[in-house]
């Protein structure tokens, strides 16, 4: 049973000439035809043909960047606003929470903008009168709920905005990204509103950045960008997909980045070089960006003082070839090309697995490792091979390295790569732990689901 | 259309909820409070009598004497519907948030602005008693059954003019620009400050074309003009147009309903 059902909705918003606004009526009655000033000069397609189901009982998550249609599909579902084309058909009551408080006049009271706002979402008085103790109580404003409403702290008027639309009892809540705005007791609240709603089987449609709350609340999740699905399932997955491409723009734009820094660096170098060289062999050189204070924020970047370099990056799959998705179990090899254009006898090369979340997965170095320093001079290769890669399913941000025994980096790349790494199970976690089951007395094979 | 309408109905209370916010807002935190619904009338009104009856004594008949009087029967209904229209064309901008953050019939608006100056013009309703009763006015009591049906007829024509007018003004904005200076033609074009038989007669045909003409003639031929009323034939057929006027106004608000959240 489908709570809602999208079919093919494309939306395409018109936008005008800053010219119209000054001259609408007229110009339309004397400048010769209304066709022309209703005529748009540029239009925007905010959704270009989404299709998907929404069972009943289900909270499903919209994630995607700004601008990728999330609110537009929300605004359509609640009603406000057609479809260019396609269908939205939805079952039951809905409640929408675009905005909290929206309806409400700052010069009356609380008590009666309950009423209005109730009234606003399809209540009878009579309702709203049965369920008014509820929401004062809700909204923790039984001392403040006959002072007018402009008195109240932007707090008070949410909690308020949130209580009124959530004791419509809807069939489905639609909920837009109101839960950033509120402190930590309130998100709480709003959660277990959430979580009571999907215990006595309603729908909740959320929109929202924050993944997390996706991930561990939602049912099914979609991700929309610039107006198309690119995404929909199992919330864990879209949610790792999404988060995949948006480091990869993260990387691409640092990368960008990057390659201009080094190249200011190579020019600087080159002048620089013979001056600098003190009487050690130590050659001082800037670093393409500035070393972060504290080694464990996932903050992207590449510092160093390049004596040695990593040129260049290569995560190979089980086949050898280079590849950004790998499956679990199979074998994954990290390649460094890196260069030294003076000898050195110190380099320690190191690797940090990241998560999604940042949390660091697994790091080495051939310090620590049996290697131990290596001599570099020119080119050279290193490979790291992972055989079996026992990590869950997700995507994952690299550290690669090479530095000095004490740490002193020379050429330190931070998160810049990433690679996906996929898996028929549905384990959780960070890494597959090695593992039998055993079972002993009365116990054997049951019944799946 | 139709189901929209019914759905409407089912709003009412919401109308009502918000006329009577719309009302209480408006005076709250000012010292005379709803006193200032009658300021506006009864100003024009003395600047009427003035000119009237101290700058420009004898331009009118003696049968309406006292002319005061006679000019309130009209200037109260007509502010009533003047202020109604101008504040309905801009009800949908005013409440544009609403319209764009929640769901609900966005017509509720334009209609809840004009029963908000129905009150207005009720609360106005004793004060006029009051001159009648002063001045003695041979009011007929089986005449004044006609007055509820005046003001639905008048209800009707106001619905459907601020129904479209709104819906209008959300899409083209100089239709308020041009409400407000239509409304000043209008007034001089209703016999208000004069009596409709005073017009040469050539001029007459053009103000029997303004609809508000029969309702303020309506208006002074029950409070003012002694003996009954017999002009009803005309009113009733005025009530007709304004039901046509109604339909045709809502017609319009529901056509252009889907573009308002993204214009307003």
């Amino acid at each position: 049973m489908n709570a809602i059902e999208v079919r093919d909705v494309r939306k395409v918003y018109q936008r005008f000439s800053q010219r119209r606004q000054f001259s609408t009526l007229k110009s339309a009655l004397l400048g010769g035809g209304m066709a022309r000033t209703f005529r748009p000069d540029e239009s925007l397609e905010a959704l270009k043909g989404v299709t998907f189901d929404v069972r009943r009982g289900q909270s499903f998550g919209v994630v995607g960047r700004n601008g990728s249609g999330k609110s537009t599909m929300l605004k359509l579902l609640a009603g406000i606003g057609k479809p260019t084309s396609g269908t939205i058909a939805v079952q039951g009551r809905v409640s929408a929470l675009i905005e909290l408080g929206a309806g409400f006049h700052p010069e009356i009271s609380g008590r009666e903008n309950v009423f209005i706002n109730g009234l606003m979402l399809g209540l009878t008085r009579k309702e709203i009168a049965r369920r008014f103790d509820e929401i004062v109580a809700f909204a923790e404003l039984e001392d403040f709920i006959d002072a007018p409403v402009k008195t109240y702290s932007s707090g008070m008027y949410m909690r308020l905005g949130f209580a009124v639309a959530t004791h419509v009892d809807p069939d489905v809540l639609l909920v837009d990204e109101v839960l950033a705005v509120g402190d930590e007791a309130f998100t709480h609240k709003c959660l277990d509103t959430f979580a009571e709603f999907r215990r006595r089987g309603r729908t909740v449609i959320l929109v929202t950045h924050s993944l997390d709350l996706v991930d561990r609340f939602c049912d099914e999740a979609l991700w929309l960008d610039h107006g198309v699905i690119r995404g929909q399932g199992d919330p864990r997955r879209v949610v790792d997909e999404y988060r995949l491409d948006v480091a990869r723009v993260a990387d691409r734009q640092l990368t960008e980045g990057n390659q201009q820094a080094a190249a200011r660096v190579a020019v600087t170098t080159a002048i620089t070089e013979e001056p600098t060289a003190a009487p050690d062999g130590s050659v001082e050189k800037a670093p393409a960006s500035s070393e972060p204070q504290d080694m464990f924020q996932a903050v992207e970047g590449r510092w160093g003082s390049r004596e040695a370099e990593v040129v260049g990056v290569e995560i190979l799959g089980s086949d050898d070839s280079p590849t950004t998705v790998h499956d679990t179990g199979g074998r994954l090899t990290i390649q460094l090309r890196v260069r030294a254009p003076q000898r050195i006898t110190d380099a320690v090369f190191g690797i940090g697995i990241f998560n999604a979340e940042g949390t660091c997965c697994y790091g080495t170095n051939t310090l620590i490792d049996a290697p131990g320093p290596q001599l570099l001079e020119g080119d050279a290769t290193v490979r790291f091979q992972i055989d079996p890669l026992d990590l869950v399913a997700g995507s994952y941000r690299l550290d690669v390295a090479v530095h000095r025994p004490d740490g002193a980096p020379y050429d330190y790349h931070r998160l810049l790569y990433s690679f996906r790494v996929t898996s028929p199970l549905a384990e959780v976690g960070i890494s597959r732990l090695r593992h039998t089951w055993h079972f002993a007395g009365g116990v054997g094979a049951g019944d799946r689901a | 259309m139709f189901t929209n309408l019914r759905q409407l109905f089912r709003y009412r209370a919401l109308i009502q909820g918000l006329a009577a916010r719309e009302l209480k807002a408006r005076y709250r935190g000012s010292a005379l409070g709803f006193l200032w619904s009658f300021v506006n009338p009864l100003l024009l009104l003395l600047i009427y009598t003035f000119v009237f009856t101290v700058v420009m004594p004898g331009t009118h008949p003696p049968e309406y004497e006292p002319y005061a009087l006679f000019m309130f029967c009209g200037i109260l209904p007509w502010t009533w519907f003047s202020t109604s229209l101008l504040e309905s064309s801009n009800s949908l901008i005013a409440g544009g948030n609403l319209i764009r953050k929640v769901l609900f019939p966005a017509e509720v608006l334009p209609i809840t602005t004009v029963f908000a100056n129905l009150a207005h013009f009720c609360l106005g309703l004793p004060i006029l008693a009051l001159f009648l009763l002063y001045y003695r006015s041979p009011v007929l009591t089986l005449d004044l059954l006609w007055l509820p049906v005046i003001i639905l007829v008048q209800l009707l024509l106001s619905l459907g003019l601020a129904l479209a007018l709104s819906a209008l003004t959300a899409i083209f904005r100089d239709v308020r620009d041009l409400l407000t200076n239509l409304v000043t033609v209008w007034f001089f074009a209703t016999p208000i400050i004069y009596p409709y038989s005073q017009a040469p007669a050539a001029v007459r045909p053009y103000l029997a074309a303004n609809p508000f003409t029969h309702l303020a003639r309506a208006y002074q031929d029950v409070l003012f003009t002694p003996g009954p009323y017999t002009a009803w034939p005309h009113l009733l057929e005025l009530g007709a147009a304004s039901v046509v006027v109604f339909f045709a106004g809502y017609f319009i608000f529901d056509r252009l309903r889907d573009a308002l959240p993204e214009s307003v």
